[in-house]
């Protein structure tokens, strides 16, 4: 950037209405055109989002505040370092002689492998299934019929209806009486049981989310030309032999955005847990995932809660990025091939 | 942009249809469509099925109900045990309807810009947005209850509004963009070079063109609000409580005793306007989906 270029916009700054028949070659004025635009949304972000965030990192840096028995009032207990750090990574917590120990069991601090292995579980497992039941959803509604106004409709309402009816919903159905139970002639404890609690789940957020997945992988299908099927087909190429040379190279990068949209979503899961099992099932903390665990210790102690959510931004952020750069999971330039198909 | 040339004028070949009866592939497509179709209304139909059930009934398994009753309505809506359903209606309304408003008014702008102009950082803003949008509720959730708790702002509809900006924004930002890059910006041009300002263009030449476009968004955003729980469920009182809250924490009028049939007519009440909108709008929900696809 030369002195020049840094003058210019003083000069340039007053809009020139017949100037925009050369699209965007003239950068600084449109340039400062934008940063007006967006501005508004990088300080509502920065007030909803940057804020807490940074605070929360602050907050973690502190010990909680313990109320003084004589008085009765909370006490603030100072600085922390990475004790609350340490605390739900190596499990460690003070005794009441202030030393430290490892978490007992039964504590909140003792929870955190077991919370981070059942989110990652849920991650894995209904990722996996939504993905593949999508796949196969998307390709049997890329065909022509009839009644696709009936099959988007069942298709959305899935999606559309919130997470607390459609937990509510499942619990319902996996009731001990419930139909589940009926359909398939067992007692099984499917909110009660540690695996069953865990795998209603799983059937519950698979149930919810296939059809979002079904729909971006299907946007992704419509790109795949006809032509290259017929040819395909024409050169003798089998169902399967077109599904796995042709369909999948081309539809890979909507598989790669659905599957980053799903694990993102599944790695901070609330609502279905929380509500289904109450978090427990079997021992009580069988489908306790990172972000019930936050929700439980912010009633213990903002700042440890802190530490916690910290924690878990900062995994999420870190699968992210591993999904992004490593496997190069490119979500704008998808999102918008999709569209001009 | 196929490799393939047309000829211009020679007529396209017409890909005749196969066979005309129902062949085994029909067949399996017919098949493999019934299989969605019941994944998809299976379960709601059940909910809403036990809503009209008698609650001695709760668990017949009878395909629809045979003592038919709207006494669960009646009960979801009576505010005995501590209910306040119709009033968390309300609620999710107010809730959903200020933070659209606002993720369309502050969005619209930012959308346009990232749609149709070039500036430095566009990258930089396109990662916040995506990154905005990542962000776990807890991870907002602790320091705003503790600044809404010290500023007495807990259970107020604006501590209940400001979380969910955080992901409504990026959302219709996201979709927004989306749907401005299909618009015919020549249009724009053409009023510049009639001598109207770039913010008059905008406003009577794309808006309207635009305006498809921004009510799907709203109703996508508006959505996503009405559905969210987690920061609700910590930030809102008895008087703010939005449907989502209120239906997991419904008690009903018996005590220790899940109120099924009227918890699922609760569902079906909250179910109902989704699935009108999603009746009357499904492809356009479907296109802003996969084009914001930001959940």
């Amino acid at each position: 950037m030369t002195v020049h270029e840094l003058s210019e916009p003083t000069t340039e700054s007053v809009p020139q209405p017949d100037s925009p028949a050369v699209p965007p070659r003239p950068r600084k004025g449109r340039s400062k055109a934008a940063m007006l635009l967006v501005l508004p949304t990088m300080i509502l972000l920065g007030i909803v989002v940057l804020y807490p965030v940074v605070s929360a990192m602050v907050m973690s840096l502190f010990k909680d505040p313990t109320i003084d028995p004589a008085t009765g009032k909370f006490v603030d207990q100072g600085f922390a370092g990475l004790s609350n750090y340490t605390h739900w990574l190596f499990q460690r917590c003070t005794d009441t002689t202030g030393s430290s120990v490892s978490c007992p069991g039964g504590t909140l601090g003792s929870l955190f492998w077991q919370s981070m292995w059942v989110t990652v579980f849920f991650t894995v497992v209904t990722v996996t299934i939504e993905v593949a039941l999508g796949l196969w959803f998307a390709t049997i509604m890329n065909r022509a019929f009839r009644g696709r106004a009936l099959l988007r409709t069942s298709i959305l309402v899935a999606w559309a209806i919130p997470t607390a009816v459609t937990a509510k919903l499942w619990y319902f159905v996996f009731a001990y009486d419930g139909i589940a139970n009926k359909l398939l002639g067992t007692d099984i404890l499917w909110t009660g049981d540690t695996w069953p609690a865990r795998f209603a789940v799983v059937i519950a957020d698979a149930w919810k989310t296939t059809p979002f997945v079904a729909l971006l992988i299907l946007a992704g299908l419509q790109m795949v030309p006809a032509e290259v099927y017929e040819a395909a087909r024409m050169d003798g190429a089998g169902a399967w032999q077109r599904f796995r040379s042709i369909t999948l190279p081309l539809i890979k990068p909507a598989i790669l955005v659905a599957v980053l949209f799903r694990v993102l979503d599944v790695l901070r899961i609330y609502d279905l847990p929380a509500i289904l099992t109450g978090g427990g099932g079997g021992d009580g903390t069988a489908t306790t995932t990172l972000s019930i665990l936050v929700i439980d210790q912010m009633r213990q102690g903002f700042n440890s809660a802190s530490a916690l959510s910290t924690i878990t931004f900062l995994f999420i952020f870190a699968v992210a990025y591993v999904l992004v750069k490593v496997m190069g999971v490119n979500v704008i330039d998808t999102q918008e091939q999709q569209r001009k198909a | 942009m196929s490799t393939a040339v047309v000829t211009p004028g020679t007529p396209r070949p017409t890909v005749a249809r196969r066979r005309r009866g129902p062949s085994l592939a029909s067949i399996r497509t017919y098949l493999g469509l019934a299989v969605i179709v019941v994944w998809g209304l299976a379960p709601v139909y059940w909910m809403v099925a036990t809503a009209f059930r008698h609650s001695d009934y709760t668990f017949d398994t009878t395909p629809w109900p045979t003592h038919v009753t709207l006494d669960n309505f009646a009960n979801v809506f009576s505010t005995g045990a501590g209910n306040h359903f119709a009033r968390a209606l309300v609620n999710s309304t107010i809730i959903g309807a200020v933070t659209t408003a606002i993720g369309l008014i502050v969005g619209v702008g930012t959308a346009y810009a990232l749609a149709r102009l070039q500036f430095r950082g566009k990258h930089a803003v396109l990662g916040i947005i995506l990154a905005a949008s990542m962000f776990p509720g807890v991870a907002v959730l602790t320091p705003l209850f503790q600044l809404f708790t010290s500023m007495g702002w807990f259970g107020t509809y604006q501590a209940l509004i400001i979380p969910n900006i955080s992901f409504v924004l990026p959302l219709t930002i996201y979709t927004l963009t989306a749907f401005f890059k299909e618009l015919p910006w020549e249009l724009e041009e053409a009023a510049r070079i009639d001598g109207a300002s770039r913010r008059q263009a905008f406003r009577m030449v794309l808006l309207p063109l635009a305006a498809p476009g921004l009510f799907t968004t709203a109703i996508l955003a508006f959505i996503a609000s009405w559905n969210e729980y987690l920061i609700s469920s910590q930030l809102s009182n008895d008087i703010t409580q939005p449907a989502t809250v209120a239906i997991a924490q419904f008690a009903g009028s018996k005590p220790h005793e899940e109120p099924f049939t009227s918890v699922m007519a609760a569902g079906t009440v909250v179910t109902i306007p989704l699935v009108i909108i999603v009746l009357l709008l499904q492809r356009r929900i479907v296109s802003g989906l996969t084009a914001g696809g930001v959940k």
